[in-house]
C-alpha cells in the first residue's frame, strides 16, 4: 500500500500539498478503511435487525471505549490484545501463522505465578524473574511448534494450535490442584506476596487506574519490533520471506532457523503478556481468565488487519481493544449483546481478505462490468490454488517437480501459506 | 478399565462429528482447497440444529436446518476463495471466529441465554436399534442403538470412497485438485467443482454439528466444538484425504476420547482427558511423518492447498488411473 502510494506520488510530484492530499486519499480509500466501513455498515444492518438504533449503539461504543470511565479499561485491554497482536504479527510478517497464542499465553502466566509465589528473592527481582520465566515458557512452547514443522512436516498452523490445547489443560490442572488457594471456591492460585506486582499508574486523585506499567513493556516490545523490522538485516530477511518464501530461500535465508527464531520470539512475547497479566490485578492466576476473553483471536485478527506491520499492528490492536470495551458499553446502553463486536472484527478481516478479488484489475467487479467479454476472459478459478501474493507457488511447477527431488527443504519452502497481507508492504501505516 | 462394548459404543459416538467434518475436509482437499474452517462451520451447524429442533418442534427440522445453515456459511468460503481468489487460510481463520461470535450473538438474541442453551423439551436424535444385530452379544451393544446420523456417517464414507475412486464426478474433482489447468483445458469447470466440494463439506459439517448438539448431547453451548474441527483437519492429513484413511484416523481419535472419558470416571483429572486427543493427534502426526520420512516420501500434511500429490495416490490406491 505504501508502495502504491509512493508510486502515485512520484507520478504527480506537484508540490508537497498535492502529495499530502494523495496520501490522505490513499488512506481513505485503502482496503483497510474500506473493509472497516463495510463491516460497520453490515453491523448497522444487524443492529437495525435486532431493533436497536445503529447510531445510538455506535455512539455508546464510542463513549464506552473512550469516555472518562472507559478509557482506562480500553488501555488495560490493550495490554493483552496489542501484546498478542504483536506476538502473532512477528511470524505473520514472514508468512507464518501462529495459532497457539492461547497455550503460550497461559504457560507464560503459569511460569510467572510460580516464580512469584516461590521465589526467595525480594519483590523487584522476583518481578523481573517472573517476567523472564513467562517469556521463556511461552517461547519454548512456541519453539516446539516450530520444530514440529521443520523436522516433522506438521504445518505450523496445525502444530501450534494442537500444542495449545494440552498447554491450556495442563495450566488449568496446575491452577485447580497443586497451586489452588486453600479453601477457595474459585479455581485460583494464592495471591502473590506483597511487593511482587507490577505497579499501576495512579490517576490524579491517587486512585489506581487499572493500567499497570505492563503497558510500558508492551510499548517497548512494539518499539523493538519496529526497529528490528525496519533497520536490521534480520527484519529484512523476515519481510523478504513473507513476500516470497522461495525467493528468500534461494537468496540464502535458512527457513528452518528463521521459523524457530520467529516462533520463539512470538511465544516469548505471548508469555510476557501472560506474565504481565498475572502480575497485575488480582495478582494471582485464575483458571480461564486468560483464555476466556479470546485475546489470542482478537490479536490475530488485529495482526492480519495491519498486515503485521509494527505500527499498524499497534493501531489495529488499539482499535479492536476499543471495540471490545465499547461493546460492553453498548450492551449496557442498548441491550445489544457485546458479541456483536466479535462478529464485526471477523467481518473486517473477511472483507479485507476478499478485497483484491473484488476491486483489483480483472477482479469480480471488473469482470461483471465487462459483461460477455468478461466471461471470455481467463477464468479466475485457475488462480485460486495460488495465493494472491504468490507466497504459495503456482500449481504447475510444484506438480512438475519429481517426487524424489523434493527433500525436506523444498517442502519447507512451500510448506506454509502466507496471508496475502504481508505482500502489501507496510499496510496499516 | 475394561475394554468392553460400551467403550466401543462411546468411541463410535465420539467419532461421528469428527468423521463427518473430516470427510468434508477430504473432499475440499481433493478439489484443491485447503479448508480449515471445519471448526466454525460445525459450530454453525450445532447452533442451527438446536434452533431448528427447538422452533421446528422436530429433530429432523433441526438436522435439515443445520445442513442448510452450514452450507450457507461455507458458501462464504466458496465465494471468497474460488470466485474472488482470496487466501483460503485467512478467510478460514476469519470464518472460524465469525462462527464463534455469531453463535454467541444469536444465542443471546434468539434464546436470551449466555453460555449454554438446553431444555428438557428440546428434541434430540433418538437411538436406532438395528433389528437382528442388537441381539448379537458383543457387537449388538457396540454397534446398535446409535443415533441415525452415526449410521449415515458410515454410509457417507462408503459413498464418498466410491464416488472419488469410481465415479466420473469424483475423478474430475480429483483432477481439479491435482492439475487445475489441465482440468480446465479439458472443459471441466474448476470453479464449479470447487464450489461443489466446499458446499458438500459445509453440508457434512452441518451433519457433524447436528450429531454433536442433538446426538452426543442435547444442548448448545458456546464454542462447543472445542477443537474437533481441527482434529478433523489432522484426520484429513493422516488419512491422506482418502475416505477410508480418514475413517481410520477418526476411529483413533474416537477411541482416545472414549478412553479418556472412561478414565476420568475412574479418578483421572478431567484436564488430562481433555488434552488426550490433542496429544494423540500430535503423536500420530509425528509417527506418520517419521515412518514416511524413513521411506523417503514427503510428510503428509503440507499447507499447499493440495496435500496429496498425484504420484502418491497412484501408489496408495488401487483406483484406475484417470
Amino acid at each position: 500500500m505504501t508502495a502504491s502510494k509512493a508510486g502515485t506520488a512520484i507520478e504527480h510530484p506537484s508540490g508537497p500539498a498535492a502529495r499530502w492530499a494523495l496520501h490522505v486519499r490513499g488512506a481513505v480509500f485503502s482496503p483497510v478503511t474500506v473493509s472497516i466501513v463495510a463491516a460497520l455498515i453490515l453491523g448497522a444492518i444487524i443492529l437495525a435487525g435486532t431493533g436497536a438504533d445503529p447510531l445510538t449503539a455506535y455512539g455508546s461504543v464510542l463513549t464506552g471505549a473512550f469516555g472518562s470511565e472507559g478509557i482506562g479499561d480500553t488501555l488495560g485491554e490493550c495490554i493483552p490484545i496489542v501484546g498478542l497482536a504483536l506476538a502473532l504479527a512477528i511470524p505473520l510478517r514472514a508468512g507464518l501463522v501462529n495459532l497457539g497464542g492461547d497455550g503460550q499465553l497461559v504457560l507464560g502466566g503459569l511460569a510467572a505465578v510460580s516464580v512469584g509465589l516461590y521465589s526467595p528473592f525480594p519483590g523487584a527481582i522476583t518481578v523481573i524473574l517472573a517476567l523472564l520465566a513467562g517469556m521463556l515458557a511461552g517461547g519454548l512452547w512456541a519453539a516446539l511448534a516450530a520444530v514440529l514443522e521443520t523436522r516433522c512436516g506438521v504445518p505450523l498452523l496445525v502444530s501450534s494450535l494442537l500444542l495449545s490445547y494440552p498447554a491450556m489443560s495442563f495450566v488449568s490442572y496446575m491452577v485447580r490442584f497443586p497451586l489452588l488457594q486453600k479453601g477457595s471456591g474459585i479455581p485460583q492460585t494464592d495471591r502473590l506476596p506483597e511487593g511482587v506486582k507490577l505497579p499501576e499508574f495512579a490517576a490524579g486523585s491517587g486512585a489506581g487506574t487499572g493500567v499497570s506499567v505492563g503497558i510500558v513493556l508492551i510499548v517497548l516490545a512494539a518499539v523493538v519490533y519496529f526497529v528490528v523490522d525496519h533497520r536490521t538485516a534480520a527484519g529484512y530477511e523476515v519481510r523478504m520471506t513473507g513476500l516470497g518464501a522461495r525467493f528468500a530461500g534461494y537468496a540464502g535465508v535458512d527457513r528452518a532457523r528463521l521459523t524457530l527464531r520467529l516462533m520463539f520470539a512470538s511465544g516469548s512475547l505471548a508469555g510476557l503478556v501472560g506474565a504481565i497479566t498475572v502480575l497485575g490485578f488480582p495478582y494471582r492466576m485464575v483458571d480461564g481468565a486468560l483464555t476466556t476473553p479470546g485475546y489470542t483471536w482478537t490479536g490475530l485478527l488485529a495482526a492480519l488487519l495491519a498486515a503485521a506491520s509494527p505500527l499498524g499492528t499497534v493501531a489495529a490492536g488499539f482499535f479492536f481493544s476499543a471495540l471490545t470495551i465499547g461493546g460492553f458499553g453498548m450492551e449496557q446502553e442498548t441491550a445489544v449483546p457485546q458479541q456483536l463486536t466479535a462478529v464485526l472484527q471477523a467481518v473486517v478481516i473477511l472483507f479485507l481478505a476478499v478485497r483484491g478479488g473484488i476491486f483489483r484489475k480483472g477482479g469480480w467487479l471488473h469482470r461483471l462490468g465487462r459483461g460477455p467479454d468478461g466471461a471470455a476472459a481467463p477464468p479466475p478459478d485457475l488462480e485460486t490454488g495460488v495465493l494472491e501474493s504468490g507466497v504459495l507457488e503456482p500449481a504447475v511447477p510444484e506438480a512438475a517437480v519429481p517426487e524424489a527431488a523434493v527433500p525436506e527443504a523444498a517442502v519447507l519452502d512451500t510448506g506454509v501459506a502466507g496471508p496475502p497481507a504481508p505482500a502489501r508492504g507496510d499496510g496499516g501505516k | 478399565m475394561s475394554f468392553d462394548a460400551e467403550l466401543i459404543f462411546s468411541a463410535l459416538r465420539a467419532l461421528t462429528p469428527i468423521l463427518f467434518a473430516a470427510l468434508g475436509g477430504a473432499l475440499c482437499e481433493r478439489a484443491g482447497v485447503f479448508n480449515v474452517s471445519l471448526e466454525g462451520t460445525m459450530l454453525i451447524g450445532c447452533f442451527a440444529a438446536v434452533t431448528g429442533s427447538w422452533f421446528g418442534g422436530s429433530v429432523w427440522v433441526g438436522v435439515i436446518s443445520a445442513v442448510l445453515a452450514a452450507m450457507v456459511f461455507s458458501l462464504l468460503l466458496a465465494i471468497g476463495a474460488v470466485t474472488l481468489g482470496a487466501d483460503a487460510v485467512v478467510l478460514c481463520i476469519a470464518l472460524n471466529l465469525l462462527a464463534v461470535g455469531l453463535t454467541g450473538f444469536l444465542l443471546r438474541t434468539v434464546f436470551g441465554k449466555q453460555g449454554t442453551f438446553g431444555d428438557p423439551d428440546l428434541k434430540g436424535l433418538q437411538p436406532v436399534d438395528i433389528p437382528g444385530l442388537e441381539s448379537v452379544p458383543f457387537l449388538g451393544r457396540a454397534l446398535s442403538g446409535h443415533s441415525p446420523l452415526v449410521y449415515l456417517s458410515w454410509v457417507a464414507v462408503a459413498v464418498i470412497a466410491v464416488l472419488l475412486s469410481r465415479h466420473p464426478w469424483g475423478v474430475r474433482l480429483r483432477g481439479v485438485g491435482e492439475a487445475p489447468e489441465a482440468a480446465q483445458s479439458l472443459g471441466v469447470s474448476v470453479a464449479r467443482y470447487r464450489y461443489a466440494a466446499i458446499l458438500t463439506s459445509g453440508a457434512l459439517c452441518g451433519l457433524a454439528g447436528a450429531q454433536l448438539a442433538l446426538g452426543n448431547v442435547t444442548l448448545f453451548s458456546e464454542n462447543m466444538t472445542a477443537g474437533r474441527g481441527w482434529i478433523a483437519v489432522v484426520a484429513v492429513m493422516l488419512g491422506r484425504a482418502l475416505p477410508i484413511g480418514v475413517l481410520l484416523a477418526g476411529i483413533l481419535f474416537g477411541l482416545v476420547e472414549a478412553v479418556g472419558f472412561r478414565l476420568q470416571g475412574e479418578g483421572m483429572p478431567q484436564q488430562a482427558a481433555d488434552a488426550a486427543p490433542y496429544v494423540m493427534t500430535l503423536v500420530a502426526l509425528f509417527l506418520a511423518t517419521r515412518s514416511r520420512a524413513r521411506r523417503g516420501a514427503a510428510p503428509p500434511g503440507r499447507l499447499t492447498g493440495r496435500i496429496p500429490r498425484p504420484r502418491r495416490f497412484a501408489r496408495t490406491t488401487s483406483e484406475p488411473q484417470s
